[in-house]
Formats: structure tokens, sequence, C-alpha cells
């Protein structure tokens, strides 16, 4: 029932597709690249070349062939995006079944915080936990140094389970009224077995969802931070989306048009087709249209 | 009504000091004041350096330092920022005048023509207009204000000119470099990429909003209940379908004014226009303390006196939350 | 004045399109309302009772296709101006619906609710409008009415809210007020109460009234004539006693017998379930759950014809065993 409504959505298989190719593309990297990231196409004079035979998508301010960046950089994007969103599911779900299920306090304080945190202007609260995160000398052996890939996995992880908790407290909520968890409570089902195998299995729908917004948020929320230079650093000419696009900043005014249009224009799909995905998830797991329909 | 305001501005202002107080330590764990004040003025005296802690609440104690930091924030002993020793306020004043003339105008552009189009697509949905304007809203919400920042830019501004020799919407500021005193042709001139960035968002978000809120709301049988009474159409949808799908849009404007603030700031970075955006990131690359705090003060103020308005209009519009 | 016609339905068709194809809900109705009656139409659900009158006030969704001729005072209403409807609705022609609680719109002060009905179709000064407002709702019998007046839906409850709505109904004094089952979603005392204010309308005003419901039950307790509707067709119509007395048509027979009554010992429902009106059975459409059924059943589709003082659309009428009496 829900597969068949999310394959009616066309856009969505479409995303599915794009995804999956784009994912092979990037994983497949030493094959479809045709330079290394760090490599020059040509012996100089070689910067801001525009796209031609030896460097298809042009090149970069020292030489670099920005197709082959632009493989690498989508290939690291898409690592912390569901990297993050693993962590922050895994969190949030937890959080949130725990809060929405026990109610009380806890769940008091816990939706006062993520309003709180939710209300406040993303990248302001993005950038003061980046921060404190970063100052934390026992956190040091878990995220490594701030500029490292590993530090903005573990920021956009412990940021996004927000989100996450909110929509599956929700869904724990009236779940826990339904008359499958009532019976397993009169039978004297402990707590946790009733989390683990009634409420979590039966979010699944609305978890699936938070995990594709979660990894467009994280790929999304690395760029922002890249784009002002709070990013991933570029040891060894590594890269990611978001230092391509924080790249295309500077090449605007000067017109080398493609270092900003290409990048863009990857991100742009990547976050479309996710969310095309998530938008159809969430259509195809709601429960309120398997009536009917 | 008046009583329920005053509760809930009761409420507001120990939330507004434990707020304050989370940004405080945040702020002293994530930017270590001192340490920048002396990685600015590396040759400032150890009394200097003193001085610094004094005025801004810097103690080592965490609850001291804050409650020294409210006492001089209140009484308007500011300091002043540890670069060049600029006095905070004026600053924060005309960064504040610049965001909020921006940020109003997107707004308002941004919820006309999203309600509009969300009206349009629930009207017929389904439709090619629904259809057409859904998947606008979707690409719409998709693209990072600072993508949409770059291409516009690369737009109207390069490519214009190149093609037509002069381009068409300037691209960084509020008035050209030098120019003095007020005119507004030009400082609209200069408003319309910037505010068109923030709006695409901003319609994006409200045409989905409104266009879910009015479809459940046209479903309803008091729509139907107000057909049979053989008044016009027009007036079906203003009076009993407008009313009752703008009460969930109306909260949820309310409660968005952070991610608006949010748009702000990246769009004023990326079109150099001289607002709190701006304001925040010059200030926090710097770990500048002084300026931070305030700015940190109005925005948690903001969002708390945004988050009353929802409260009040949500109660104003619907008759049903008024007895509680 | 008794007997004269105020509605005649002829032959009326609704089609909708859904995505498995064209669904014909209503196939071809005959039914007439005469002055100051009380008219009972009955049916399961999907029978296409609630569909008929929709039609008739134009309240159908677009994608409902309607043929066939709605004479409401000597006016066609199929087929009319959307300006045209709009000034029967309300004025000649007014419904009353099965969910009070969602029928009210939550934003307005009933009074106001009331007045704009009034407003519609009379020229009144919004004081003479809030005094008639007042008047009828004392008229539906909700006590305090200019207090209440001032009260916003939520502050009702289920029963009063449908007087409200029948309150609003009545405002123009209409020739026909349909109720579309009015007391389903109500508590069984409740129920009795609107059923005695849709009675004391219908005598103090003359209003006749169409009151569809599935159940007989309040059939029997309040109406005049019966109409039975089953698979969007008529299958019988006659006065309410011929009908409890000797009903011919299998199908209110089974109606009949699946009533609880005193000293029955077994309730005897109609088996199997109402026809997928995607693809209707041929000929009497009940002939799949009907004892009865013989080949002649599958053939053609039965019209209404006089059967002693009854009219069936059953082809087999005559032949079957004569009904107990349910009076």
């Amino acid at each position: 029932m829900a597969f068949r409504r999310f394959v009616s959505h066309k856009a969505a298989v479409a995303s599915c597709g794009v995804i999956l190719a784009l994912s092979l593309f990037v994983i497949l990297a030493p094959l479809t690249a045709r330079y290394g990231v760090n490599q020059s196409v040509q012996a100089p004079p070689n910067s801001f070349l525009s796209p031609r035979g030896n460097a298809w998508l042009g090149t970069d301010d020292i030489g670099r062939d920005l197709y082959s960046r632009l493989i690498f950089g989508i290939r690291v994007s898409l690592l912390i995006g569901l990297a993050s969103a693993l962590i922050s599911v895994t969190l949030g779900s937890l959080i949130g079944a725990v809060a929405g299920f026990r109610g009380g306090k806890f769940d008091d304080v816990m939706m006062r915080v993520t309003d709180l945190f939710l209300a406040f202007p993303f990248l302001v609260t993005l950038l003061v936990v980046r921060n404190v995160l970063g100052a934390v000398p026992w956190l040091k052996p878990l995220t490594g140094e701030m500029n490292s890939v590993r530090f903005i996995i573990v920021l956009f992880g412990i940021f996004g389970w927000m989100g996450v908790a909110r929509i599956v407290r929700g869904q724990v909520l009236s779940l826990k009224e339904r008359e499958f968890v009532e019976a397993a409570r009169a039978v004297g089902a402990s707590r946790r077995y009733i989390i683990s195998r009634h409420l979590l299995p039966n979010s699944v729908g609305p978890i699936m969802v938070a995990l594709t917004f979660s990894v467009v948020g994280a790929i999304i929320g690395e760029s922002t931070l890249a784009f002002f230079g709070y990013g991933p650093q570029a040891g060894d000419g590594a890269t990611s989306l978001g230092i391509l696009v924080g790249a295309a900043k500077g090449a605007v005014q000067t017109g080398f048009w493609w270092l900003a249009v290409f990048p863009c224009f990857a991100l742009i799909v990547i976050a479309l087709s996710i969310n095309f995905i998530g938008d159809a998830l969430r259509d195809a797991t709601d429960p309120r249209l398997d009536r009917g329909a | 009504m008046f009583r329920y305001i005053l509760r809930r501005l009761a409420w507001a202002i120990p939330t507004l000091l434990i707020v304050t107080f989370l940004v405080y330590l945040a702020l002293r764990i994530g930017t270590d004041p001192v340490a920048s004040y002396k990685r600015v003025n590396p040759r400032a005296t150890r009394a200097k350096v003193q001085q610094y802690i004094d005025v801004n609440g810097l103690d080592p104690n965490f609850v001291k330092g804050y409650l020294t930091w409210l006492r001089n924030f209140v009484t308007g002993d500011w300091a002043p920022s540890i670069k060049g020793r600029r006095e905070v306020w004026p600053a924060l004043k005309d960064a504040m005048a610049n965001t909020l003339r921006l940020g109003t105008a997107a707004t308002v552009v941004g919820i006309f023509f999203g309600l509009i189009a969300g009206v349009f697509a629930a009207l017929r949905p389904g439709g090619k207009r629904d259809v057409f304007i859904n998947t606008s809203a979707f690409v719409g919400i998709s693209i990072p204000p600072f993508i949409s920042a770059i291409l516009l830019q690369l737009l109207f501004a390069v490519y214009w000119q190149r093609w037509f020799g002069e381009s068409l919407f300037p691209t960084s500021g509020v008035y050209p470099p030098g120019h003095s005193g007020f005119d507004l042709p030009l400082m609209i001139r200069y408003m319309v990429l910037p505010t068109i960035v923030v709006a695409i968002q901003i319609i994006a978000t409200y045409s989905r909003y409104m266009r879910s809120s009015l479809l459940d709301v046209l479903n309803s049988d008091y729509m139907r209940t107000a057909r049979s009474k053989g008044i016009s159409e027009r007036r079906v949808l203003v009076k009993h379908g407008m009313r009752n799908a703008l009460i969930p849009v109306v909260t949820i404007a309310a409660l968005d004014v952070g991610s608006i603030v949010g748009g702000l700031i990246i769009t004023e970075n990326i079109f150099s226009y001289p607002g709190m955006g701006l304001y925040f990131l010059k200030s926090f690359g710097e770990g500048d303390f002084p300026l931070l705090m305030p700015w940190m003060v109005v925005i948690v103020a903001s969002v708390l006196l945004f988050n009353l308005i929802a409260d009040i209009s949500y109660a104003w519009l619907d008759p049903r939350i008024r007895l509680e | 004045m008794m007997g004269e016609k105020v509605m005649q339905i002829r032959d009326l068709h609704v089609t909708f399109d859904t995505p498995s194809g064209p669904l014909e809900a209503v196939r071809g109705v005959d039914l007439e309302v005469e002055a100051g009656e009380l008219l009972g139409v009955v049916g399961e659900s999907g029978s296409g009772k609630s569909v008929t009158f929709l039609a008739t006030m134009g309240l159908l969704p677009t994608r409902a296709h309607v043929t066939g001729s709605v004479v409401l005072e000597g006016e066609q209403l199929i087929g009319a101006s959307a300006k045209k409807m709009r000034d029967v609705r309300g004025r000649l022609l007014s419904m009353i619906f099965q969910d009070p609680l969602s029928a009210l719109n939550p934003v307005h002060r009933i009074g106001d609710q009331i007045s704009e009905m009034l407003h519609s179709h009379q020229s009144l000064t919004r004081r003479e409008s809030e005094k008639r407002a007042i008047e009828l709702l004392d008229i539906v019998g909700i006590p305090q009415p200019a207090d209440r007046a001032r009260q916003y839906p939520h502050e009702f409850s289920g029963g009063m809210r449908q007087r409200v709505v029948i309150a609003i109904a009545i405002a123009n004094n209409p020739k026909v007020l349909i109720a579309d089952e009015p007391t389903t979603a109500l508590d069984v005392t409740v129920q009795a109460q609107i059923l005695e204010v849709i009675e004391r309308v219908q005598e103090r005003f003359g209003t006749a009234v169409v009151l569809i419901t599935h159940d007989l039950g309040v059939i029997a307790r309040v109406a005049d004539r019966v109409n039975v509707m089953y698979a969007g067709r008529n299958v019988e119509h006659g006065t309410i006693h011929s009908l409890f007395d000797h009903p011919s048509h299998p199908y209110t027979r089974g109606l009949l017998a699946s009533l609880p009554r005193a000293g029955k010992q077994r309730l005897k429902p109609i088996t199997g379930f109402p026809p997928n009106m995607l693809q209707p059975p041929s000929g009497c459409a009940f002939h799949p759950r009907c004892e009865f059924a013989a080949d002649v059943c599958r053939g053609a589709m039965p019209e209404l014809r006089q059967i002693d003082d009854l009219q069936s659309a059953c082809v087999r009428a005559k032949e079957l065993p004569r009904a107990e009496s349910f009076v």
C-alpha cells in the first residue's frame, strides 16, 4: 500500500534514480574523476579556464579541474549528510520516544529546549554550538579538530536531533492511546519493551521521513558553514560542496560563471531530489491516507 | 484577553533572563572573550585587561560574571568593542534599522505573494496551476538562500552589465560608496536583490502552509453550510474560508521569525548589507564579546516578542482559545 | 394546503468522475414533495439519498454531472445559473446537515451566522436581523436566546448546535427543508428533542420537510410518506401506514425485519453488502441479496409501478407472499 503510493509519486521515483546514480558515480570516484582532487589540468597558465576539452566544467583559481573536484566534493557532502543524519535520527528517535511516552517533567523540559533552539536563527545557533563543542576539551577524542569532517558530522548529529525528536514524540503520543499499547501495558510489559517493540517500529514511517530531511539539512548546513568559512578545511586540497560553493562567492564578480553555476546546480539537484523523496515518503506512510484510497 | 497578555508578558521576563544566561555561557565557553581581547590588543596592560573583564562581567565564576554583565547592561553601562573601542549602541541601532527595513520589505512581499499563491493552488487542487505553484514552492524551499543570492548576482549584476552595458541592480551595500543623505529610489534599487532572496524562501514556505490550511478548511462542513445559505461564492471564501485558514498560518508566521532572521543573516553577508547579520558575522569572527551580547539580547527578545504576538493573534482569530 | 406539489424530481441522474471511472450515484430518481408534508427518505449509506438532495441544492462538487429535472415552485433548478441557485438556496430550499459539531463556523458568533442567512435574502437593518435571530433561537427552543446569540459554537452542546443549524435553515421560511440525517450524530435522548423541533417547525410554518435517514425507527415516528432508496434508485414509495403494514419490495421488508421491536426474539439483518456502484448489478440492483430473486430480476431495470396503494419497483411484487405487518 505504502509502497504503491510512493511509486505513484513520479518526481520521487525520478529523484531516487538521480540520487542512486549520483551516489554510484561518486563512490566510483577513482574511475569517474579525470584528475586528482588537487591536481592541475595542465601546466600554467591554467587558472580560471572556461569549460573545454581537458576540463569539462572549467578550472578554479589554481588550475584544478572543477568536474573532478565536484565529484570529490559531492562524495564528502553525501557522507556528511548520511552519517550525521544517522546520528541525529538515532538520538532524536530515542529522546522523542522517551519524552512522548513518559510525558511529565522530562517531556516538558525536552520540548522547551527544542522549541527554543528551533525558534532561534539557524546559523547563529549553529555557529555558537560549533564553538562550544570545539571548546570542550573532553570532547576532543570524539569530535577531532574543529575543521575536520568528523567534527562537522558530530556537530550536525548533535544539532539535528531536535527536529526528529519532535516528529517521533508526536507519533508516540498518538500511538500511546491506541489499543495495542494499552493492551501491552495491561499485561505488564516493561516501558522499555513497549517502546522498543511497539512504539518505535510503528514510527518507522515518520522516522524515515525525518531521516531524509536530516540528510538535506546536514548537506545544506555544511555548505552554509563552509560558505562562511566555518566548514571543514581543505587539508590536502580535499573539498566538499560547501567549499566549492564558497569559492563561487569570489568568482561571481569576476564573471567566472562556471565556478558558481555548477556547484550551485549540484547542490540544488541533491537537495531537491532528497526533499522529493522525503515528501513522497511522508505521503506514502501517512496512515490517514490508508483509509479509502 | 488583557489578563492573558499580561500573564504571557510576566512569563517572558524570566525566560529572557534564563536564555540570556545560556547565551552568556555559550559565548564564554565558545569564544573565550578574554583571549580574543588579548589577541586583538596584544599590548594591553594587565590593568586594561582587568578593566575589560570587570566591565563585561567576565568573572571566572559564571553566575557572578553574568550578574555583573546584567547590571551593567540594564544600567546602560555598555563596554566598547574590543576592536577600535567603538560604542556598541550606535552600531547596533544602525544595524537594527537596516535589518528591520530589509526584513519588513521581504516579509511583506513574501507573505503577500505566498498567501496568494497558496490560495490559488488550493482553489483547484490537482489542477495545472496547483501543480505549478506546488512544484515551484518545492524548488524554492530546496534552494538555500546563499545559492539563490549568488545566481541572482551573477545574472542581474555581472552578466547584465556584460550584455547591456550597465548592471540592473547593485549587489552590495545600501548606497554607493561615498553617498550621503537619504535617497529612496536609490535605496530601493539596492534592496531589490536581497529582498528577492529572502522573499523567495518566505513565498515558498507560506504558499505551502496556506495551501494545506485552506484545503482543510474548504473540505469542512461549515463551508457547505455557508454555501447552503445562498451567499456569494466570494463571501463564502473570504468570510468563512480565509479567517479559518489563516489561524494556523498566522501562528506559524510569528514563530518563523527565527528562520527569517536566519535567511537575513546569510543574505546580508552576501550583499554586504550593513544589518544585523553582517554585524553578527563580523563580531562573531572576531570574538567581540561586547558587541555580541547586546546583539543576542535583541534576537532573544524579538523571538520572545513574536512568540507573544503569535499567541495573541491566535487567541484573537480563534474564539475557542480565548477561554483558557 | 396538503397535496399541492412544491418540488418535483424527475429522472435525476448524478455521475461522479472518480479515478476508477465514472460512478453513477443516482440512477433515475423520481420523487415529489407535497406542501407542508414530512417526507421520509430512507436507505443504506451509499444509496444516493443525500446526493439526490445535494443535487437539488446545487451543492455537489464540480466533478459531479447532474441530468434530469428538479422543479421547485414551477422553476427548473437543474442547469439553472449559479446566481439563480444562490437565490433559491436558503430562501426556498434549505438544508440541515448530519454533523452539528462541524456545520457551524467556529470563528463567528451564533447570532451573526443566523443574521448572515437573513441578510442574504432579505433587506433588513442590523437591529432587525439581530432581533429576528434571537426569535429564531427561541423558536428552536434555545433558552436565553439573547445571551446565546452572542456566543460561539464551541460554547454549545451537540444538540444545541443542531438547533442552531435548524434556526439558520428556517430563517427565511423556506418552502422545503431538507434534513440530512439530522439526528445520527446525536445521543438518543437528544435525537427525540431534535425531531420534535423539526416537527414543530413543519407544523408552525407549513414547511415541507424531507427527512433523510437510514433509520426506519425515526421515519416511523414522524413521517407522512416514505421513499425507500437502494443503489441510486427509488424502490418503494407510499404512505407511512401502507408501507409499514404491507411492504411490497423485498428490500423494504428486509429493512423492517431488521428493526428491533418489543417482543421480537431475533433481528433478521439483510444478508450481503450494498453493491459496488462502479459496477452495479444488472436489472434490479437488489437481486444479489434478495431471497425472492428470479431470472426476470436480472434483466431490465424495473420502474416504479402501482401495487395496491404503494408504488414498488419489484417486478415480482404481486407474486410474493404477503409480508408481516409492522404497524
